[in-house]
């Protein structure tokens, strides 16, 4: 079944020659070098991902590419190899990563041409590549982790790529500790499944191997593992409870969002959670879970997006919002559906960060949509292709988040959880409202730019056009693989997962029509009140905001979460840490040491003394205390 | 009873050669640096690097033999002792790089320094390769005794007199509750070696109060070596006291030989018996990666961090001794290899940093480093990653090891207890990162010349940290090797036992 492909170990050859190269020489080599370095390592790996994906679809079904590049972890029972495999899943993950990675590449050459720190950041965006591609390719979850911690530290490197500013570090630095909460999952879910194989005799964590055998999990294990692994996702794909990160990181260069927060990284939990889609079957419960989970970040962050002001945040939300959709999907057991729609939302989600790229770039940084308005004749371009980006993510009929979109809720309603897909369909109603909102609040009404900003404003060079074209041609086109059933080719990429990830077998019958209908209708009822609120009442929003203030502070101020965690987590152990171990602890006791550090000659005595007759004495009566406990237990033993 | 028996006495001497190079090697540099001015340390510095050398040479020839003593059991040979001997000597020689700069700049007496270096080497050794409990303490006292005085080397330091002189006062006193240890094991068991006080300790005599008492102590005086809560109280001061390399060579060096000993102890001898000790084990273990990670989270001078750091780590490694058991030793030996060359790399980049006159180890001065010396800083942040336990760094793959072995026994909590506190460690090991990455630096930075010696200490733990992360298959299997070699000293003990009984 699997063919030895050596040239596999090239797609992730290129992204690490790439980097190390812009790392280390590429501010000697200048920015022309750069330019073209930069996407040329993702363009080599695309292409070579072609290769591998033509001779993956000239096999048999069922089929997949490997190779071992060396046998990396051996302890005593417990063996693991530095692996790669190349299946339907993982083919369509490299396609899209190296793809649309290829033209975000391209257009960052375009967006960072003032940027004096050029070398940097495309060192980390071919870093970036790298451990994607490591996450996407490993044939095994412990390989899958190093891909996991690498995309983590690359988007820390990003979000805080202009680092001078300390909002900008502070939102890195939240990004990475929200995602260290995830990583303990994803490892205590990895431990756990080697654990209980483990006491089988099986000890591996090569997914082949781990499918063959996951017959030996009982039920609670597998709901065990299977529910870590997920909060593991919920960190990486930002879902409740740990989404915070996600809009926080928006202050990145917007290729970073677009590629890292949009298109790739943060789809890396749908994507596990397909590839282990044989350990979730095992655990129904903690597939609810998953569903209720998505269908509920779905909604909590359309409703979040509708009052934002700032268009990359509107794109934030709504990133969290569409992979809860993606999970949603993946719950009710249609994986392709959900690894279907991480492709078409890695187009158009994409190319809508590219969009918002070039206008920001048009109005020297500009980013809130009050101050927008009237652009679409001035930027024709970028207003056509972020018009086609948002009718696919708004599920217009023939575009591709439609196919996608669809396939979701048709699963969700047969597999006969319609409460949630109640909840589904009016968070479609939502996404239509905010995107186009986004949409009448930028290109469309009149022109609210401050002049001085006006003055610049011109449409992007041809190196960041091209890129929007191609994703809006992909936008387009890209669902027509997986067309509703009995239609032409029918769900062609569904058939083509299925070796993988399985097929979804509905619960009961309904008509595709009258659910796609209902759908419609929502989305048809959101682009119309759009239209109403804020082209032709503008004044609309502001009297029903007032009039609903509660409401709207609560939303605006996105449910207060981050606010909540600070209260409940972070205060509570800094002040454990500052004031009982910190203060009682370690000051209290040592301060007069502390205060040695700016001694002079003179006083050095005075500090000698305080040591003999102070400090010293604490110290021993700790060491004591220690020792009596421990003898204490002692004499318990002897005495029980 | 065993009586002195001269017949007994099989004198080997091969497997006491890489000790007794170190030790001629001291004498050697002391002698030679008779005339030597403190600026000009640098020679005595390659004369200790040659005699290390010749050390690690004399070592290879034991790797690979079968299980076996010399001098009536005072000495193991084992790939255990050699395990640790070729760490030990690899940790003295970055130690010697670091400082051959180091030391003429901070004006330390050069023969002293590294022939005390040479001889605190020899006691670590030595407690490596001991087979019975007054060796073990023979070399615990060697090095200890060595490393007061090394800590107090910077004369003119009030910080630096300051901690040896704790380090002195309370390294004598919990020597006191080792010694004490060892007599009432002693009392209990008549015999200072470990095969009759394990098979007593398994045995009908394992309830003794004399000998759990003695267990007891045995607990507390290697607590304080390797540093474990509530026994902890002098790392900080010691080690921000003490002349970097110092520090250095105190967090790997003593962790290694104090564990050397511990471990030999009650991992290997006293495994069979481990229901007697790891509960005591699971509640310091516990403590003292919490308390470790939570106070290193407010430190301001990073020798204090790393000290910190240093205790959350010998936590980490006593999680791994609660488990006990195969597994859990071969872990927790990989653990200390990564652990090694992870540490020594860190406190090698704060040594490179620091000047004559001005000791700069306050995590404020590292601002602005990415920019003033982007590849100390980048060494630093690999080194950093190393300690978080990020893939595929060492101290990943260690943490790996470690925890699984620890809930493969079964110990869930504790494992839920290290992996959060590995989380927490993130925080004030990326603070450095984001002072280094992300904030102004001062408007002159000092500069730093690449110096051949401190460049080899770099790259060596460079080297380390890396290469055991991407394939550990080679180390793993070393250090469970090393593990099996001493675990069959205890079944040759027992079949003796059998055999008299």
């Amino acid at each position: 079944m699997t063919y030895d492909f050596p040239p596999l170990a090239l797609i992730l050859f290129f992204p690490a020659l790439g980097f190390l190269f812009n790392l280390f020489f590429g501010r000697r080599y200048g920015r022309s070098t750069v330019n073209v370095v930069g996407p040329a390592a993702i363009f080599g790996a695309f292409a070579v991902g072609l290769w591998a994906f033509v001779r993956l679809l000239l096999m048999p079904a069922g089929g997949a590419l490997g190779v071992v590049l060396w046998p990396w972890i051996e302890a005593g029972a417990f063996h693991t190899d530095f692996g790669l495999r190349l299946d339907a899943l993982s083919g369509v993950m490299t396609l899209v990563v190296t793809g649309v990675g290829a033209f975000i590449h391209l257009y960052s050459v375009g967006y960072m041409e003032h940027d004096e720190d050029y070398a940097r950041y495309f060192a980390y965006m071919n870093l970036f590549a790298l451990s994607m591609l490591l996450l996407v390719l490993a044939d095994n979850l412990l390989l899958m982790f190093v891909g996991w911690e690498g995309v983590g530290l690359c988007s820390y490197l990003l979000i805080s790529f202009w680092y001078t500013n300390p909002q900008y570090a502070y939102n890195g630095r939240k990004a990475f500790i929200v995602n260290r909460v995830g990583d303990a999952g994803f490892i205590l879910g990895m431990l756990t499944l080697l654990l209980a194989l483990g006491s089988h005799g099986v000890m591996t964590l090569n997914f082949t191997q781990l499918r063959a055998h996951s017959a030996l999990l009982s039920t609670a294990v597998a709901t065990t593992a299977a529910l870590l692994l997920f909060l593991g996702a919920t960190g990486k794909s930002a879902q409740l409870p740990l989404y915070v990160w996600l809009p926080d990181a928006m202050v990145g260069p917007t290729p970073v969002s677009a590629l890292i927060h949009a298109a790739t990284m943060v789809t890396a939990g749908v994507y596990m959670v397909a590839r282990l889609s044989f350990l979730y079957r095992l655990a129904p419960q903690a597939m609810d879970v998953v569903a209720l989970v998505g269908c509920v970040t779905a909604f909590f962050a359309a409703t979040i997006a509708i009052v934002q002001t700032d268009i990359k945040r509107v794109l934030a939300y709504s990133t969290v919002s569409q992979i809860g959709y993606m999970f949603l999907g993946a719950g009710v057991g249609a994986f392709a559906s959900g690894i279907f729609h991480v492709m078409t939302h890695a187009f158009f989600k994409g190319l809508l960060f590219l969009c918002a790229g070039a206008v920001i770039h048009a109005l020297s940084g500009e980013q809130d949509m009050r101050r927008m308005g009237g652009l679409w004749r001035r930027l024709p371009v970028t207003y056509a292709t972020m018009l086609i980006a948002t009718l696919a993510i708004s599920a217009v009929p023939g575009f591709s988040g439609f196919f996608s979109k669809d396939l979701i809720l048709e699963a969700v309603f047969t597999s006969g959880h319609w409460w949630l897909w109640i909840l589904a369909v009016v968070t479609a109603g939502l996404t239509d409202f905010y995107m186009f909102r986004l949409i009448f609040m930028t290109f469309h009404g009149e022109c609210r730019v401050e002049p001085e900003k006006l003055h610049h404003t011109h449409e992007a060079p041809a190196v960041m056009t091209v890129p929007l074209i191609v994703l809006a041609v992909c936008s387009t086109f890209g669902g027509l693989v997986g067309l509703p059933k009995g239609l032409l080719w029918g769900d062609a990429f569904g058939r083509f997962l299925a070796p993988v990830v399985g097929t979804f077998k509905p619960a009961l019958e309904a008509s595709a029509l009258t659910l796609g209908g209902c759908a419609g209708l929502a989305g048809l009822a959101g682009i119309a009140l759009a239209w109403l609120f804020y082209l032709a009442r503008p004044e609309l929003p502001e009297n029903i905001a007032a009039s609903l203030g509660a409401l709207y502070r609560l939303l605006a101020g996105k449910y207060y979460v981050d606010e909540f965690y600070n209260l409940v987590i972070s205060r509570p152990l800094f002040w454990i840490s500052t004031f009982v171990l910190g203060r009682a602890v370690d000051t209290m006791t040592i301060d007069g040491f502390v205060n040695g550090t700016a001694l002079s000659a003179e006083e050095s005595a005075q500090a000698l003394r305080r040591v003999e007759t102070g400090n010293v004495q604490f110290y021993v009566l700790v060491y004591l205390l220690g020792a009596v406990a421990v003898a204490a237990y002692y004499v318990y033993l002897v005495i029980r | 009873m065993n009586h002195f028996n001269p017949g007994a006495l099989d004198i080997l001497w091969l497997p006491l050669v890489p000790l007794i190079v170190v030790a001629v090697g001291a004498v050697v540099v002391l002698l030679a640096g008779v005339r030597v001015s403190d600026d000009d340390s640098e020679g005595l510095g390659w004369i200790a690097l040659a005699f290390l050398g010749a050390a690690l040479l004399f070592t290879l020839p034991l790797i690979g033999q079968s299980s076996s003593t010399a001098f009536a059991g005072a000495i193991a040979i084992d790939n255990y002792a050699a395990y640790f001997e070729i760490t030990v000597i690899l940790t003295a020689a970055v130690t010697v790089l670091m400082s051959l700069e180091y030391a003429p700049d901070f004006r330390l007496a050069g023969a002293e320094y590294y022939s005390l270096l040479l001889f605190a080497a020899l006691g670590m050794m030595l407690m490596a390769a001991a087979g019975d409990l007054i060796v073990i303490f023979l070399g615990l006292e060697t090095m200890s005794i060595a490393v007061y005085v090394l800590s107090g080397l910077m004369r003119q330091d009030p910080r630096s007199n300051e901690a040896a002189m704790k380090y002195f006062v309370l390294g004598a006193f919990s020597t006191g509750f080792l010694l004490y240890g060892i007599a009432l094991v002693y009392g209990a068991t008549d015999t200072i070696k470990l095969g009759p006080i394990a098979a007593a300790l398994a045995g009908a005599k394992g309830g003794s109060p004399l000998l759990l008492a003695g267990l007891g102590l045995l607990l507390v005086g290697f607590g304080f070596k390797v540093a474990a809560v509530p026994f902890h109280m002098w790392t900080p001061d010691v080690y921000e006291g003490a002349p970097t390399p110092v520090t250095a060579f105190m967090a790997v060096g003593i962790k290694l030989g104090a564990f050397a000993a511990f471990l030999r102890i009650f991992l290997v001898y006293f495994g069979a018996a481990a229901t007697h000790w790891n509960q005591v084990l699971w509640v310091i273990a516990a403590l003292t990666m919490t308390t470790g990670n939570l106070v290193a989270l407010v430190q301001g001078n990073i020798k204090r961090m790393l000290a910190y750091s240093a205790i959350a780590h010998a936590g980490y490694v006593l999680v791994g001794m609660t488990a006990a058991g195969a597994q859990a030793g071969s872990a927790v030996l990989f653990y200390l290899l990564a652990y090694a060359f992870t540490n020594l790399g860190a406190f090698s980049v704060v040594a490179a940093l620091e000047r004559r006159g001005e000791r700069r180890d306050a995590i404020a001065d590292y601002r602005g480093l990415a920019l003033s010396h982007p590849g100390l800083a980048a060494l630093m942040v690999v080194f950093l990653l190393s300690l978080t336990g990020v893939p595929p760094l060492a101290g990943f793959v260690g943490k790996f090891y470690v925890f699984s072995a620890a809930l493969n026994a079964g110990y869930v909590w504790l494992t839920i207890i290290a992996v959060l506190n590995s989380v927490v460690s993130a925080y004030y090991y990326l603070s450095v990162v984001v002072v280094m990455y992300m904030t102004e630096g001062e408007a002159r930075p000092i500069a730093v010349q690449a110096q051949p010696g401190m460049v080899a200490a770099l790259a060596l733990s460079l080297i380390g940290t890396v290469m055991i992360g991407v394939y550990p298959g080679p180390y793993m299997g070393a250090a469970s090797s090393a593990f099996k070699s001493a675990l069959s000293h205890t079944q040759v003990s027992s079949r003796q036992l059998k055999l008299r009984g």
